[in-house]
């Protein structure tokens, strides 16, 4: 795998680049709904460029899907709909005269299941979004980019002298690691992450976790997680979404993590947030 | 393999006789005294089953050996059936050009030859048809247009072979022979081979491997297509949304995801359409003249396939020139045996081939 689709072709500086430059990511009365069922309903939401933003809330609330609504990833999910304005840095990325892989581009997102190519080496496996999106850089480019990926993902050293082998050759928190690394070789302005702790034991969580403050002020990250230790230790802001019977998921309170978890201003957030319901 | 699971369930033993001790009598230490040094009992695990386990795991014993023994039987009345034609060829058997029995002088070289072009030449034919057509159902089609495809493809593959026989004979050939010249005309210069005696004559072409191999690729596509397109459709879907979250195009995604997944499949399911397509037969029959004549140019009348010629001799065979029949049937039969067995093998080792049946 090894040749890809050239279709966009572009020169990039040569790697590590020292200035990152996160973007602010803004929704605007986000509505999304599978088939008719409305699962998400007027959402507004500022995700501060460089800042890192929870998404928190009890299951089936919609912050899963108002993430994928981030990215373009919600309406390949067929029966899917939706409504309002996602502005990246002011654009709108759902604006029809851009590529929704263009968006994609600029706004990375890790899965709640590590999904590496299972056949691809680890080196590959960093280098694929460069490869996918069609832009050419040279092997010696290529070698400090893939170092430079691993090092902000914090998994450099454990797999620095087996880089030839395959995605699936490592351990679940490694695996979860290497797609942060591969999500961050694109240089997203934003990196979305789904829950990317879920299925990880405690230290490869903790190593996420630094992971996530070590690129925050780099990249734009939203994350969603139903740890609220997590959300605490990692966010900046936090968003508490709920959805009541019946009800679209909606945003109940938002504000600085601090004060969601100190000074809720809502009840249900105050019960939530200290583990009295989700 | 007993020994720890013994030691395990001791200690666990142990384990809950204690702490149910010190829940009802918190304040009180309780010292275990040390069990004494016995040596582990081995024991052996056992049900007994009912009549109906026994009747229901005989059955479906019986069924299963009963194939195998049918396959064996298949193998051992040709082997048997072959034995005076081989006796009397030996190896001459796989060399010899002619077929002429009476004469003492018969042997599936050129049957061989035939039987591989017209394989090969389906293959070509048959095998960009469906991966392509795989690809557009599992990953291009919309859904409500998938379900009618895979409806279709599944029904083309239990078309009887004969309804492609006519199709072939009066439709496919005429609309061929013009094909079959150009390429014979046009590319007589760098690959002379393909040069017929008689260029202007539509009967030059008529009864070519040409034709009959792409009319066999046509009988295999479906079977193809449905192998390839069951593989595709089980790649992930955490990968597939991982490539395209990363900003890939369809295209992109299906390469960098799709293609590797499906690697066996396309593989297993080419093997098997090969399989189907050097026992073929009847579409073969009606395109190839029934005369012997024997020609290594695929483009020019006069080929010959195993399957074909056992269609046309057995009627008029007797003695030597039976077994000779039953001999290439031998051979047919190892190959396709061979064929299919090695395409189960690749499709079931690989990753995206466990659950898929071929």
């Amino acid at each position: 795998m090894t040749t890809f689709d050239t279709s966009v072709t572009e020169q990039l500086p040569a790697v590590p680049v020292s200035a990152f430059k996160p973007a602010a990511l803004v929704a605007e009365s986000v509505n999304a709904w599978f088939g008719t069922h409305h699962v998400l309903a007027d959402v507004d939401l500022t995700m501060a460029a460089g800042e890192v933003t929870a998404l928190i809330g009890p299951s089936g609330c919609g912050k899963s899907t108002f993430l994928r609504t981030l990215n373009r990833m919600h309406e390949l999910v067929p029966g899917s709909s939706l409504s309002g304005r996602i502005l990246l840095d002011g654009e709108d990325i759902y604006d029809p005269a851009r590529r929704p892989i263009e968006s994609r581009r600029r706004i990375g997102m890790v899965f709640q299941k590590a999904n590496p190519f299972p056949t691809m080496s680890l080196y590959d496996n960093v280098v694929a979004g460069m490869k996918l999106t069609g832009r050419k850089i040279t092997k010696a480019e290529t070698d400090a980019l893939v170092e430079h990926s691993l090092r902000s993902a914090g998994l450099w050293e454990e797999v620095k002298n087996r880089l030839e082998a395959p995605g699936s050759s490592l351990s679940g928190g490694q695996q979860q690691r290497l797609c942060i690394a591969r999500a961050l070789a694109v240089r997203p302005d934003v990196l979305l992450m789904d829950e990317p702790c879920s299925a990880l034991d405690p230290t490869s969580t903790r190593r996420v976790e630094e992971t996530i403050r070590a690129i925050a002020g780099e990249v734009t990250v939203v994350i969603v997680t139903h740890n609220m230790q997590q959300a605490r230790r990692v966010s900046d802001h936090c968003a508490f979404f709920l959805a009541a019977q019946g009800q679209p998921g909606h945003i109940v309170e938002q504000g600085r993590t601090e004060d969601i978890f100190e000074r809720p201003r809502d009840a249900r957030t105050e019960d939530y947030v200290n583990g009295r319901f989700g | 393999m007993s020994g720890p699971s013994q030691d395990e369930l001791a200690g666990l033993d142990g384990l809950g006789a204690s702490s149910g001790r010190t829940g009802s009598n918190a304040p009180t230490i309780v010292v275990e005294k040390a069990p004494e040094p016995r040596a582990p009992e081995g024991r052996t695990i056992a049900q007994r089953p009912t009549t109906q386990d026994r009747a229901f795991v005989l059955t479906a014993r019986g069924a299963a050996v009963s194939t195998l023994v049918i396959m064996l039987l298949i193998g051992v009345f040709l082997t048997l059936g072959a034995m005076p034609a081989f006796r009397q060829q030996g190896f001459g058997f796989l060399l010899e050009n002619e077929w002429l029995p009476e004469a003492g002088n018969f042997g599936i070289a050129s049957l061989l030859w035939g039987t591989f072009v017209v394989g090969l030449i389906a293959l070509v034919v048959g095998f960009p048809i469906a991966l392509g057509a795989a690809l557009f159902i599992s990953e291009f089609a919309p859904r409500s247009l998938k379900k009618a495809l895979i409806t279709l493809t599944d029904l083309m593959a239990a078309v009887p072979a004969v309804i492609y026989a006519i199709w072939a004979l009066f439709f496919l050939q005429e609309q061929l022979l013009g094909v079959a010249q150009w390429l014979s005309t046009t590319l007589d210069g760098p690959l002379g081979f393909l040069a017929v005696a008689v260029p202007d004559s539509p009967s030059s072409y008529t009864s070519s491997a040409f034709i009959a191999g792409v009319a066999v690729g046509v009988v295999i596509i479906p079977t193809m297509t449905s192998v390839m397109r069951e593989v595709f459709s089980q790649a992930p879907v955490g990968e597939r949304e991982g490539a395209i979250a990363l900003g890939a195009t369809r295209w992109g995604m299906i390469r960098a995801v799709v293609l590797p997944f499906g690697r066996a499949g396309i593989i297993g399911g080419t093997m098997l359409g090969l399989g189907r397509a050097l026992g073929e037969t009847i579409v073969v029959f009606a395109i190839i003249s029934p005369v012997f004549d024997f020609t290594t140019n695929p483009l020019e009348s006069g080929t010959n396939t195993i399957a074909a010629h056992i269609a046309i001799r057995y009627s008029e065979s007797s003695g030597i020139a039976l077994a000779g029949l039953l001999g290439a049937g031998l051979v047919l039969f190892f190959f396709t045996l061979t064929i299919n067995t090695l395409a189960g093998i690749v499709v079931s080792r690989s990753r995206s081939g466990a659950a898929t049946e071929i």
